[in-house]
């Protein structure tokens, strides 16, 4: 560790870690209810089982990014981190508004929450993914104001690289997105289209500069590559994501009510977003090949190509079996949207984050040179338990979507089965999804028993 | 490939294609709202749809249901609710809305249950409208057959 405020970042990626087990744990209790619907009934129904699943993905994220950057902007500015003390305060109230809001989710009915006063003064609640009350909107633009102002007065009296200026670009654009998630109009189609400008504009635009930015922190740091070099391949990434995904929002405005020429803009724009994460493939692999140190930490790069990896096959190629408008035309809403929706975030975001977990923390505590090879292999052991567990939970899910689709969609109205009993037609299916969701879960047990594997000769 | 292309070009590319891309969305973005009142027939947005939103949301129906192909997927569509449960009778659509609600949840052991959400008659009339005005937005033909 080459500055103590760098420190900061241990709390914020231990928390996001603990976020991610409880995301699983109750993945795994809707994959449960799927199959037996008195589980947990009435005590937590579905949608707050969701509403948990999801607020926590999204908040372990935000902890892992900013746990991410606390770390990489002062080696980037190479000076300290302007604030330590706010960094700390901004982890404890964080904290602790994410898990009230958690508490309020699963002790209060929601439609009590929804009758606090906030949001009866100003109603943003109800709406996928931006389910919190509008006190704990008001507090995240807080908290995300506080960590921006913190890196961006570290970048401004520091050195200058092009990862930091990009990571701070998608910072800038996180927040600004957020706004968004205050405006509820009354008109459903002018509320889902704006909607997405929170949730489309955050994972397929501004999350993938911070993601790409990661990655190339972490590339840099453990092949040795140069940075012009790295600098080239980061500009023509984000490059291509900013092409794609802005105009590929349209992808989602085909069937909600928005007018016709989406099909077209939405479906041509996002038949080119899979290239982003096709290019961060060659470039981890490339960097990798043209490595001009060994680094001892080897786990850190075997995450940075999975993190390409599995981000392609998730968002790209799972996102491109999808996108055209007249496949999504029968595609929408199926299991198949929640196909993709698994391992993109699994591979893009979630991956990134033990990436840069798996590189700092043991800088972090002490282990300059990664942890030893016996640490090391149980955490590969980890690795592929929750690659394998979650493109299997992803092939049900598909699997699932197109028996959706050929009972449901595909037949006319007086052949095709109902909702319901095309649910109970495919209830194998989400068995074996479910399988594959408790491997997930084996597989993070077995990362955090890799950090209290002592080696013989510990690594000085 | 790449070996030609300098990091100057590269980020030329960025600031370029990034500026054009979002010129092309945010003009798109004003077009768009300029369409949407009308395809939504947003002078049919009465109170009562209005509040039926609200109800909508408060419960946070979309958790389980999606709307217009949106929201989870462990419970029907209801973008279509209206043509699919009230076949496109006002009255006969409330009245079984109003009936479906107040018998939640079902006691069928291990079906997928909806919880009892304890709605007024005039919040269960609101939402109604709500599904009402929702199911004749022009969403591009959406979904391909009543299904949902």
């Amino acid at each position: 560790m080459k500055y103590t405020s760098q420190m900061v970042a241990k709390p914020y990626f231990i928390f996001a870690l603990i976020l991610l087990a409880g995301e699983i744990v109750f993945g795994l209790a809707m994959g449960t209810q799927y199959l037996y619907g008195d589980f947990l009934f009435p005590a937590i129904p579905f949608n707050v089982l969701r509403m948990v699943h999801t607020n926590l993905l999204i908040v372990l994220l935000l902890f892992g990014f900013m746990g991410a950057t606390y770390y990489l902007i002062p080696e980037e500015s190479e000076r300290e981190l302007w604030s330590p003390m706010l960094a700390k305060i901004t982890f404890w109230v964080f904290a602790a508004a994410g898990v009230a809001t958690i508490l309020g989710y699963l002790l209060v009915p929601y439609a009590a929450l929804s009758e606090s006063i906030a949001n009866s003064f100003w109603p943003t609640m109800g709406r996928e993914f931006l389910e919190q009350p509008t006190i704990t909107k008001i507090g995240i633009v807080f908290v995300v104001l506080s960590y921006i102002l913190n890196v961006t007065m570290t970048f401004i009296q520091g050195r200058k690289t092009t990862i930091s200026v990009i990571l701070l670009t998608g910072l800038f654009g996180l927040a600004f997105f957020f706004l968004f998630a205050f405006y509820v109009p009354e008109n459903l189609v002018m509320d889902k289209f704006f909607w997405w400008f929170v949730v489309h504009l955050w994972v397929e635009a501004t999350w993938e500069l911070i993601l790409g930015a990661l990655l190339a922190f972490v590339l840099i740091k453990t092949t040795g590559v140069d940075r012009e070099h790295i600098d080239k391949w980061l500009y023509l990434i984000i490059a291509m994501t900013l092409i794609s995904g802005l105009a590929g929002t349209g992808h989602h405005f085909f069937y909600i009510g928005a007018p016709g020429y989406w099909l077209w803009v939405g479906s041509i724009a996002s038949a080119a977003e899979p290239i982003p994460f096709f290019l961060m493939i060659l470039f981890a692999f490339n960097m990798a090949t043209n490595r001009r140190i060994q680094h001892n930490n080897q786990i850190a790069l075997t995450w940075a190509k999975g993190t390409a990896v599995v981000g392609f096959l998730g968002a790209g190629v799972w996102g491109f079996l999808h996108t055209l408008a007249p496949v999504n035309y029968y595609t929408h809403g199926t299991q198949l949207t929640a196909a993709h929706g698994h391992l993109s975030f699994f591979g893009a975001y979630v991956m990134i984050c033990f990436t840069l977990i798996s590189y700092a923390m043991p800088i972090l505590r002490g282990r300059s040179h990664g942890n030893g090879p016996k640490a090391q292999k149980v955490e590969l052991a980890s690795f592929w338990m929750m690659v394998i567990g979650m493109i299997g939970l992803t092939l049900a899910l598909t699997a699932a979507g197109i028996m959706q689709i050929e009972m449901q969609r595909l037949p006319d109205a007086a052949h095709a089965l109902g909702f319901m009993e095309t649910q109970a037609a495919i209830s194998t299916v989400y068995a074996i999804r479910l399988a594959f969701g408790v491997m997930v879960l084996a597989g993070l047990f077995t990362y955090f028993y890799s950090f209290f594997v002592k080696d013989e000769k510990a690594a000085a | 490939m790449t070996e030609r292309i300098t990091k100057n070009m590269a980020r030329n590319i960025y600031f370029g294609g990034g500026l054009f891309a979002i010129l092309l969305f945010a003009g798109l973005t004003v077009d768009t709202v300029q369409k949407i009142p009308k395809l939504s027939h947003d002078d049919q947005i009465t109170k009562s749809v209005a509040l039926g939103k609200k109800v909508w949301e408060n419960n946070n129906c979309v958790g389980c249901h999606t709307i217009m192909g949106e929201g989870a997927y462990y419970a029907p569509e209801l973008g279509n609710a209206f043509p699919r449960l009230g076949a496109n009778d006002e009255q006969a659509f409330k009245t079984y809305l109003a009936g479906w609600m107040a018998a939640q949840p079902l006691q069928t052991p291990n079906r997928r249950k909806m919880p009892q959400f304890n709605l007024t008659p005039a919040q269960v009339y609101n939402l109604a409208d709500f599904l009402i005005w929702t199911s004749r937005v022009n969403n591009q033909e959406w979904p391909p057959n009543i299904k949902g």
